[in-house]
């Protein structure tokens, strides 16, 4: 027996090539949607998987440092680290801010934390890690800089000693780690001009600038401009400890509120990017619901478009399952075709995205399954259109 | 079939098969290269035996050793300042006058007092003159009624009368010498206190307590002090160091007398040479620093007060260990350690690392010299990862 699918794409092979192609970018960006949607949800998850600390400790009744503001003073990890179980605690600070560089500005995320404690960089791809107490930064790869770029954070410039990959925030913003003092200091830290209007303003209140007692206003002065706050405080616990006993704890004695990474990444996944990750969902959803009607309208079509033939082959005796097998595989062959083009060129254009693209597995896997079920469905569609016209047509024309 | 027939359909087939064969392994490339099928690039160095020169980083201010506060020991109003900031004065010169209100007029009465207490002296001299001749008579005069009441002359009780009158005035005579020496004591209280409303006075001139420099002017003339209040603040220019904070963590190491570099922040690229000339007992509690006094060697023409500079202080080097990249530390499950590969796949191997420098390690135990570890990878790694060696960044 012979194979009519392949005689029939043979004769009529641009064409078939072609609507695979069309197919196939289509289903390209469906699966870049997904993409899009997976790397939104990873951003989130990315900080939390890198700093690997087992319990976060924020501001009481606060939802940490990402979806809340949370300051705790910079003494706590002290009381902390007495604490059972807790083998290493870090503090951290997290300040979104835009740095220039050449002239250009970047929005960064930048993170303040102690060398050798929780919160740094988790890898590096170039360059050494921070090695001095003061004005040295690892940047992320993506932000552009390279090592020995001097970047100027509030009044002070940084030299990027090290590049790292994929650290970024939740916002997908790269991330630039700089010691923790810096940090400290860029985040309270006011500019200059109220620095020294607040001067002025201290200078002529009469409450803490009386006559009698010069040494007041210069006290209240160096209150103002010192900050013994951080953002959060991570623990690493020893192993075999259960993070929840260790927070509860923390939660009921230090009357701090302290999460484990899994509550953390459920704050930062399901309170901070819900609405966004719910927006490009349904969109996904849409496009696959979308493509997978284009599919099988093209695929309708294709078939409608060979009536003749059908006829044709209707009229020298071809059995209906013939005709049927050949349309069905016509169409599980431009699934095919399609499946692997869209794979292809999602692969080939997800890197020059702003925001990082994740195409997973599985989530191809799903899809190539979904567009053999939809051309399947499609197929059986024209199938029946097929299996009804009448042969006499390939004379009556 | 014709043969040309054959011919093109075996041409088109072979153009199609070409295609799908180029096709799937473009595909396998790209899954292989950038797909979830890649394995991690990761860029490796070798451990090698060097000599280590670590340092140890600080920030601090440029300070002035001793800095010197004048201001009156007493509330006043100033008179006049005869310095300004910057101006160089020398030890005991006038710099400040305080208003001595009625100093003067209490220095005269001071002096009237004196005055009064020699003319109370010298009556008091008198009366003890007068009070002596008195008793020399009485005595007399009791002597010789003791000698008429023995001859039975005068009876009993005038001769008891006349002693009687001779010790009293004794007595008085007693009480008349007390009374000049309370005088002489009094002139002494008058002459002290004169004295003190002198040093008072002397003390409303502010002067400098050494050769220097005037930093800042604080109280103009007019303005009212209070007793402590500075008026004018001097330094010796000639002992300015940095006042610098090390991190405890980092601080272990650093002794008096070990070189340093210091770098101005109004000269970024100027690295001025220094010593460690004082390490605090006390250090900073609360951000967990140390302070290290860093003098400069030599010190330079002209320096600013409270000037920001970062300090390097070069500790004692180790000589031919084995030493790695910074960069090439890891922590894994709570341990330090390197990743190295072990055919194509990562492993974790714990090291002790020893000296640090800005840019390498040494390792105490844990690896061999010529032993390969990772330094840089393109993601986060762990236990038998498929790895490869690869550039991860354009040089």
């Amino acid at each position: 027996m012979i194979n009519l699918a392949r005689r029939d794409i043979a004769h009529h092979l641009k064409s078939y090539l072609l609507t695979g192609l069309g197919l196939g970018l289509l289903i390209g960006v469906t699966l870049t949607m997904a993409g899009v949607y997976r790397g939104m949800v990873d951003d989130a998850k990315v900080l939390l998987r890198a700093v690997d600390a087992d319990v976060w400790v924020v501001q009481q009744n606060t939802l940490g440092p990402f979806a809340e503001p949370s300051s705790v003073p910079d003494d706590l990890y002290r009381a902390l680290l007495g604490l059972e179980g807790v083998a290493q605690a870090g503090n951290v600070a997290y300040l979104t801010m835009q740095v220039s560089h050449r002239g250009k500005s970047q929005r960064v995320m930048v993170a303040g934390y102690e060398a050798g404690k929780p919160g740094g960089p988790a890898f590096l791809v170039a360059g050494r890690p921070i090695a001095r107490a003061h004005y040295e930064a690892v940047a992320d790869a993506r932000t552009g800089f390279r090592v020995g770029d001097v970047v100027r954070i509030r009044r002070n410039d940084y030299t990027v000693v090290g590049l790292t990959r994929r650290m970024v925030s939740s916002g997908g913003d790269p991330m630039l780690f700089i010691p923790l003092k810096d940090a400290q200091e860029a985040q309270f830290l006011k500019d200059n001009d109220a620095i020294v209007e607040d001067r002025k303003r201290l200078a002529a209140n009469p409450a803490v600038n009386r006559p009698g007692q010069p040494g007041v206003l210069d006290a209240v002065q160096a209150i103002q401009t010192s900050s013994h706050k951080v953002n959060a405080v991570l623990l690493r616990l020893q192993p075999g400890m259960d993070a929840h006993a260790v927070a509860d704890t923390i939660a009921r004695w230090q009357r701090f509120t302290a999460y484990t990474s899994n509550d953390m990444e459920e704050i930062l996944v399901a309170k901070l990017i819900a609405t966004a990750a719910k927006q490009i969902g349904l969109f996904l959803m849409i496009l696959a619901v979308v493509s997978a009607a284009i599919v099988a309208f093209i695929i309708y079509t294709m078939t409608l478009g060979k009536i003749k033939e059908i006829a044709v082959l209707k009229l020298i005796g071809t059995k209906n399952r013939t005709i049927a097998a050949m349309i069905m595989q016509e169409a599980l062959g431009l699934g095919v075709i399609g499946f692997f083009v869209g794979k292809f060129a999602a692969t080939l254009w997800a890197p020059a995205f702003p925001k990082y693209v994740l195409l997973e597995t599985g989530d191809a896997a799903r899809a190539f399954v979904l567009t053999l079920v939809v051309c399947a469905l499609a197929s059986v569609l024209a199938i029946r259109a097929a299996l009804r016209i009448d042969p006499a047509e390939a004379i009556g024309g | 079939m014709k043969l040309g027939d054959a011919l093109k359909i075996s041409k088109r087939s072979l153009l199609l098969t070409a295609g799908a064969v180029g096709f799937i392994a473009a595909f396998v490339w790209l899954l292989a290269t950038r797909g979830p099928l890649a394995p991690v690039g990761v860029e490796t160095a070798t451990v090698t035996r060097a000599d280590l020169r670590p340092d140890v980083y600080g920030i601090g201010t440029v300070e002035a050793q001793h800095a010197y506060t004048v201001g009156p020991i007493q509330a006043g109003r100033v008179l006049q300042v005869l310095v300004d900031q910057g101006d160089l004065v020398q030890a005991g010169q006038l710099l400040a006058e305080i208003d001595p209100v009625d100093l003067r007029q209490r220095t005269e009465a001071a002096s009237s007092a004196a005055a009064r207490a020699r003319q109370a002296a010298l009556a008091a001299q008198a009366q003890v003159a007068e009070a002596d001749s008195r008793a020399r008579m009485a005595q007399a005069n009791s002597e010789r009624y003791q000698v008429l009441y023995r001859q039975n002359f005068v009876a009993k009780e005038m001769a008891d009368s006349r002693r009687h009158e001779a010790s009293a005035a004794t007595a008085a005579l007693t009480a008349a010498r007390a009374n000049a020496v309370g005088a002489q004591r009094e002139i002494g209280r008058a002459d002290a206190e004169l004295q003190g409303i002198g040093q008072l006075r002397n003390s409303l001139k502010l002067q400098s307590p050494i050769d220097g420099v005037v930093t800042a002017r604080e109280a103009e003339p007019g303005t009212t002090v209070v007793a402590g209040q500075a008026v004018l603040r001097l330094v010796d220019p000639a002992r300015l160091w940095v006042r610098a904070r090390v991190d405890q963590a980092r601080a272990q190491g650093v002794v008096v007398g070990q070189a340093a570099d210091i770098v101005l922040r109004s000269a970024p690229g100027t690295a001025l040479p220094g010593k460690v000339v004082r390490v605090d007992l006390q250090s900073d509690a609360l951000t967990e620093e140390r302070i290290i006094n860093v003098a400069f060697d030599p010190a330079p023409a002209q320096l600013y007060l409270g000037e920001l500079a970062e300090v390097a202080i070069q500790l004692p080097g180790a000589r031919d260990v084995l030493t790695m990249p910074r960069a090439a530390l890891a922590q894994h499950n709570g341990r330090i350690g390197v990743w190295q590969i072990e055919q194509g796949l990562t492993r974790f191997q714990p090291v002790q690392p020893g000296v640090q420098t800005v840019e390498h390690v040494q390792i105490v135990s844990g690896l061999q010299a010529g032993d390969s570890v990772i330094v840089y990878s393109a993601k986060q790694l762990d236990d038998g990862v498929r790895v490869r060696e690869q550039r991860l960044t354009p040089r």
